[in-house]
């Protein structure tokens, strides 16, 4: 089982989680949310890098009658398992309208840090 | 070879192409941007880019329109279909442009 841990911890891959939430959520309930999955991708050892909230946007086309969701991005180091099981978690919360789940590769991670520095310059 | 030649120097007024004009027939060299510029790493986050890529209807648009090399139209192309999932692009649309 240690072994098991270690092998794991060696290999995390770097994933970017984008969802949307349903926007007749209050802010509170949306913070409340993405803390619970944040919590979650913890728990099961991933290590958050960082999160962003785009806050309510227009959609380009309507999903369940709704033309606007909270979007939310997560961007998390974590070994291949936590995947499945994430997105199960994902696919549970009625709050979720749709979720993306990518595995970036050593260009998309570079683009990942260069823009999270720009993000950080502008705010 | 001879009479030709004479020919095409003798009657100025009667229209002969024996050597081909030079009107212009092809516009300038297409070239993949993302090559050129150095682009590694295609957003789908970045729906204001990816717009580029695609025509009024929201369909993406044929390499042999755009330049773009192979390798990245398909990026482009995956990159869309993410952003077309999380809504940020529209799967059919009209005038959107």
């Amino acid at each position: 089982m240690y072994f098991c841990e270690q092998f794991l911890i060696k290999y995390m891959n770097h994933y970017e989680a984008v969802f949307i939430l349903n926007p007749v959520l209050s802010d509170d309930q949306v913070k409340e949310t993405v803390k619970k999955f944040e919590d979650y991708l913890s728990k099961k050892g991933a290590e958050i890098i960082s999160v962003e909230h785009w806050g309510l946007k227009k959609l380009a086309y309507p999903i369940q009658n709704k033309k606007s969701g909270f979007y939310n991005l997560i961007d998390f180091k974590a070994p291949p398992t936590v995947i499945d099981s994430f997105e199960i978690e994902l696919r549970r919360d009625e709050r979720i309208m749709r979720y993306l789940n990518v595995k970036l590769d050593k260009f998309a991670d570079a683009w990942s840090v260069k823009r999270r520095e720009r993000n950080t310059k502008k705010a | 070879m001879s009479s030709i030649d004479q020919a095409g120097k003798g009657n100025q007024g009667e229209i002969r192409y024996l050597t081909p004009l030079d009107i212009a027939t092809k516009d300038k060299k297409k070239y993949c941007m993302f090559k050129r510029s150095g682009i590694k790493y295609l957003d789908y986050k970045d729906p204001d880019f990816l717009l580029r890529f695609i025509n009024e209807q929201g369909k993406l648009l044929p390499r042999r329109l755009t330049g773009t090399s192979l390798k990245f139209q398909r990026k482009v192309s995956v990159a869309v279909k993410r952003a077309r999932h999380l809504a940020l692009l529209p799967y059919q649309a009209d005038m959107l442009k």
